[in-house]
Order: structure tokens, then sequence, then C-alpha cells
């Protein structure tokens, strides 16, 4: 097997424990190159752990994976050597300048120093920094970060990225930039990993999704067969008399998927396979008198995903994971 | 191009896709730098931090210039008859103080990184694992050197004058920045072991603070009850202190220049693996 043409990630049975925890418990997970790999799953699910396994920064209790036909446990520096990592947490030092911050990964990547100053320029400019190079990162918005760290990852081209929820926190401008950044890495051949909490995000940008809960994979597929087992849409419809919520859930039980109550007690969504049943249901609410303040057709959240693929919704870990946590 | 909503897009500010790609399409991959080259680019990333965050370096000096001033001026009539007098045997006592209290910011960094996550991004580059520590610790050995600098000219600017000269001062300063750089690891440690930033700098001094008072860099032991005096003269402190008063002054013990060397090697062989250990381990 020459590692040109084996896989990027090749990973079974993976396990880590903290303490009583189990992080992660059992993963599997197969990536071929040059495809982006959703693992979707809510906090504390396991992903940033089974990232900074995979990333060599942590040994697996159990299992064993492959990076690009490199052993993690065996032939770690060959794993780092070939790859990049973007924390969950902006990876960049807010101490030192955004071009300072490329040249200090790039020198250390053995890039030489008048070269590095060009790279730097290069990708400041391509990721629309330019104009805040010279500016110290702690006075960058939470998007400049995030761009700032994928081009810290790509100072030198690795051959698969590890994106740990590029865009959770930010604003749905930044957020549009930093899916413009990654859409432009995969159309440039990039192989990525990408974690995240939004299933939006996993079908805008992903090949494969992993959905991942309590350590393990519950489900795998592309984003059109995760979908079709959910639903592509959710209608949210919210009444006017609270009251009237349990002759509405009746109504949808029967024409549409499965029904959510929401917390709002005038509330509640159902999951459809094609948007046209919603135009029914609501016609179907009105014929049962049901009145109906508002309506709105959304892509399912990952709590509906969840709800769909294991009956319940996502449950919080108890401790967010800060890299500290992470760490320990 | 991303879409701008709010108006037309500021060049400079925006993602440019197809420079995106040209930017990751090549694949060539420089050849690994050596250990040695990747821990001085830690050292200069310390620099830089020197450069930017100035305020740090200030805090760990101004505190002992503070303590020159006032002991000397305040204390120094009541302590050795004169101010003067006092200046001579105080000033390479803070010397050392004002170097030490600057180990404890090593750790602090440390954790700073690690909470921020920089560290991740640090351990997962085919570098030599320990490039980031002894970098850094080289870097702040520059630190120690300039708050060491400091105060020798505070000192010479009220009149302390070193009858060694240049030379006995410069030994002065490079037998503190040694000890300081082994003494460093023990802070490194708690940096790694400790959950936050604040938390390092709280137990660092708590434990730097009453170590350094309780030596000879104040007042000559002989004045101290005796169970006191005992403690201080076996702290490691007033030996390295001694020892720097000694080089200054022309009369140095190699006895204490040696002590203060092992003592730092000590710390150093103990707690620069475990800190190695801890950091590799994450």
């Amino acid at each position: 097997m020459t590692p040109d043409t084996s896989p990027a990630i090749e990973a079974s049975g993976l396990v880590k424990t903290f303490g009583d925890t189990k992080a992660v418990n059992g993963v599997d997970l197969n990536v071929s190159r040059g495809s982006v790999c959703g693992v979707l799953g809510p906090n504390g699910a396991g992903k940033t752990t089974m990232i900074r396994m995979l990333a060599t920064l942590i040994r697996p209790d159990a299992g064993h994976a492959r990076v690009l036909g490199h052993d993690i446990l065996t032939q770690a520096d060959a794993v780092r050597g070939s790859i990049s990592l973007t924390g969950q947490f902006a990876s960049v030092d807010e101490d030192l300048t955004g071009q300072e911050n490329l040249v200090l990964i790039g020198r250390l990547l053995g890039l030489k120093r008048a070269a590095v100053k060009d790279r730097a320029a290069e990708l400041l400019d391509a990721f629309g920094l330019s104009e805040s190079g010279g500016r110290l990162v702690k006075t960058y918005s939470g998007g400049m970060r995030r761009r700032l760290d994928i081009a810290a990852s790509v100072v030198v081209t690795p051959q698969l990225m590890f994106l740990d929820e590029p865009t959770t926190g930010l604003d749905p401008r930044s957020r549009n930039q930093v899916w413009d950044i990654i859409r432009a890495l995969v159309s440039g051949g990039a192989t990525i990993l990408l974690c995240t909490q939004y299933l939006e995000e996993a079908d805008q940008l992903c090949d494969t999704i992993a959905v991942i809960d309590h350590g393990r994979v519950i489900a795998e597929g592309t984003p059109a067969q995760l979908k079709a087992s959910v639903g592509s849409a959710t209608l949210h419809v919210r009444l006017i008399d609270p009251s009237q919520r349990i002759d509405a859930e009746a109504v949808l039980a029967k024409q549409m998927g499965v029904v959510t109550l929401e917390s709002d007690p005038a509330g509640l969504s159902a999951t459809c396979s094609d948007p046209t049943e919603a135009a029914g249901a609501i016609t179907s609410l009105a014929g049962a008198g049901v009145g109906v303040a508002g309506f709105s057709l959304g892509q399912p959240s990952l709590d509906e995903v969840f709800l769909a693929l294991t009956g319940h919704p996502p449950e919080e870990a108890e401790t967010t994971a800060t890299p500290t946590e992470a760490r320990r | 191009m991303s879409t701008d909503l709010t108006g037309p897009a500021t060049p400079g500010t925006t993602t440019d896709e197809a420079a995106v790609r040209k930017a990751i399409a090549s694949t060539v991959r420089p050849s690994r730098p050596g250990p040695l080259s990747a821990a001085l680019t830690f050292g200069w990333r310390g620099m830089l931090k020197v450069k930017h965050v100035p305020e740090q370096l200030l805090d760990v000096t101004v505190t002992p210039v503070m303590f020159v001033l006032m002991f000397t001026y305040i204390f120094g009539g009541a302590v050795a008859g004169s101010t003067g007098e006092y200046l001579n045997y105080i000033l390479p006592g803070i010397l050392v103080m004002s170097v030490l209290f600057n180990t404890v910011y090593s750790g602090v960094a440390l954790n700073t990184d690690l909470t921020k996550g920089v560290v991740d991004r640090f351990r997962s580059l085919p570098i030599w694992r320990s490039a980031p520590l002894i970098g850094s610790l080289l870097g702040d050995s520059v630190r120690y050197v300039i708050s060491g600098l400091v105060i020798l000219a505070v000192g010479l600017v009220l009149g302390f004058r070193p009858e060694a000269g240049v030379p006995g001062a410069a030994a002065a300063l490079a037998l503190v920045v040694v000890f300081s750089f082994g003494l460093s690891w023990l802070f490194t440690v708690l940096g790694l072991v400790l959950r936050s930033p604040n938390a390092v700098m709280n137990a660092g001094f708590m434990a730097i603070f009453p170590l350094t008072f309780l030596s000879n860099v104040f007042v000559d032991p002989a004045t101290l009850p005796g169970w006191l005096e005992a403690f201080v003269n076996v702290n490691p402190i007033s030996i390295l202190a001694t020892a720097s008063r000694g080089l200054m002054q022309g009369n140095a013990a190699a006895s204490d220049i040696a002590i203060s060397l092992a003592v730092a090697a000590g710390i150093t062989l103990v707690f620069a693996p475990l800190t190695t250990r801890l950091y590799r381990k994450g």
C-alpha cells in the first residue's frame, strides 16, 4: 500500500476515556482523499476528542487509526507532517499580529526567511486580511480570527485538514465568509474533516456526514441520505391559542413525519420529506378549526436530526469543552 | 467573492476565492527545521511579546524598582546606618528578586497558551516536541536580562557602584539569569497542572514572595531570631543573593556560586523532564 492512494482516514474502534466519561466510545470512520467529511453532533458528543486523537495530540485508550496511511501511534511524526489542525477556539497567538502568526507557523514548518514573508502576504491577501495583517490579533473580530486560523493551517498546504467547529459563535455574515473559504479549499482539492453542530453547515459543505452521539457514530451517509431519513424540511407552526396545540399535534402527526412540541407553548414543528406536504398540512389545520398565527418552513435542526435518529433530543454533556477540559 | 450586504466591499477585507485556490495549489513541502532552529523561532516569538505586551515586563520590574527606592530611603538609615551603605547591600539582592519574579511569568505564559488553544496547534506541527518549551524559556531569559539591567541602571543612578565594575555586575547578572532559567522549570510545571493563568500567578507568587523575604535580600540574617536565621541561611535565594553581592564587590565565595548553580541544575533535572512529559501527554 503506497501512502498516496491510502484513504485519508481509516479509524476503527477508537476509545478515549476521561475519568468515568467515555468521551469516544468505539468510533469507526473512513474518509477518502479529496472529500469533505462532516462529523455532526452536539457539544460533548466526542467530536473534539476524536479529532485530537486523529491529529496525534492524545493517544486512544483502544482501537487504531491510520491517517494518510500512517499509523497514529507508531508514525505520529509522519501524521503531523501531512495534516493541519484548526482548533475549536481559534488557535492563534493573540499577542502577535496576524502577519507574525503566519510567519511563526511558516518558520516552524521550515520556510526560509524571505519565502515566509511572501507566503504570509499572499495568504493575508487571499483571506481578506491584508488590511489588518499588521494589527495585533487581540483586536480582530471573531470572523477575522477564524480566517487567520484557517490561513495558518494552509501556510504549507496540508494533505488533510481538521476543522473543529469553524463557525461556532460567528455571526451569519462571518459564517458565510468562512464557508466561502472552505468551499474554495474544497474546490482546490483539499481533504477536510469538519466537525460541526449545524446540520446546515454539514449539508452545505460535506460529501459525507457521520452523526456522532455519546462517543459513537449513530448514522453515516451523504447529506441526501441523511435528510431522507430525517425529512428534508421542517414545518414550524405557531398557534393563536396554545390550548389547541393538542389538536394541531394530532392533525400534523397524521399527515407528516415526527412532530415536536417546541418550548413555546403555542409552537410545534413537524418534519416532512417534501415541502408541498407542508401546504397541505396548513390547509388541514384550518379545516380542523385550529387557528394558525404563523408558520415557516426550514431545514431540520440538529435537535430534529437527533430526535429522528435516536428518539431523544441531543443531551449536552455537563462539561463544556474548553481546551483545558478537553485536555483532561 | 463573498457578498457584502452593507455596501461595496473594501479591498483587503474580503476573501478572494481564486486567490485561496491558488494559495493552496502548491504542495511543495519545505524540509523541516532542525531542533535548534525551531526552538529559536519560539524564542523570537517571546521577543515579539516583549515588544507587543511590554506591560508584562513592566509589572514585574516596577515592583522591584519601588522596593529599591522604598527600602533605601525609608529603612536604609535604620537598617544599615546610611542609605548609601544600604543601597550597596540591597541592590544585588533586589536584582535577584526582580529576575526571580519574572520566572513566574514563564509558567503564566505557558498556561495562557494552553487555555487559548495555541499549544494544540504547536503540538500538531512536525517539530521537535520540546522546542516550544526550550525556545520560550530562551526567550524568557532575554526578559530576565532586561529586567536585571533595569535594576542595575536604577542602582547606578541612585549611587550604587559595584567594586568589581562592569565585569562583576555582568557576572552577577549572568549567575542570576542561569539560576532563573533553572527555577522557571518549576513554574512551567505549575503552568501545565493548574487550570488558569491567574491560578499560576497566585500560586507562583505565593511561593516566591515569602521565599524572597525570608532571605538575606533585605536584612542581615544575624539580626533575626535564631530559628528564622537558620532557615534564611539555607534558603537558596540567600545563597544566590550572597553570591551576586560577592561577584559585584569582587569577593565572591566559590562555594556560594557552586551551590547556586547546583540548585539550578537540580531543579532543572527534576522539573524539566516532568514539564516535557506533561506537555507531550497533553
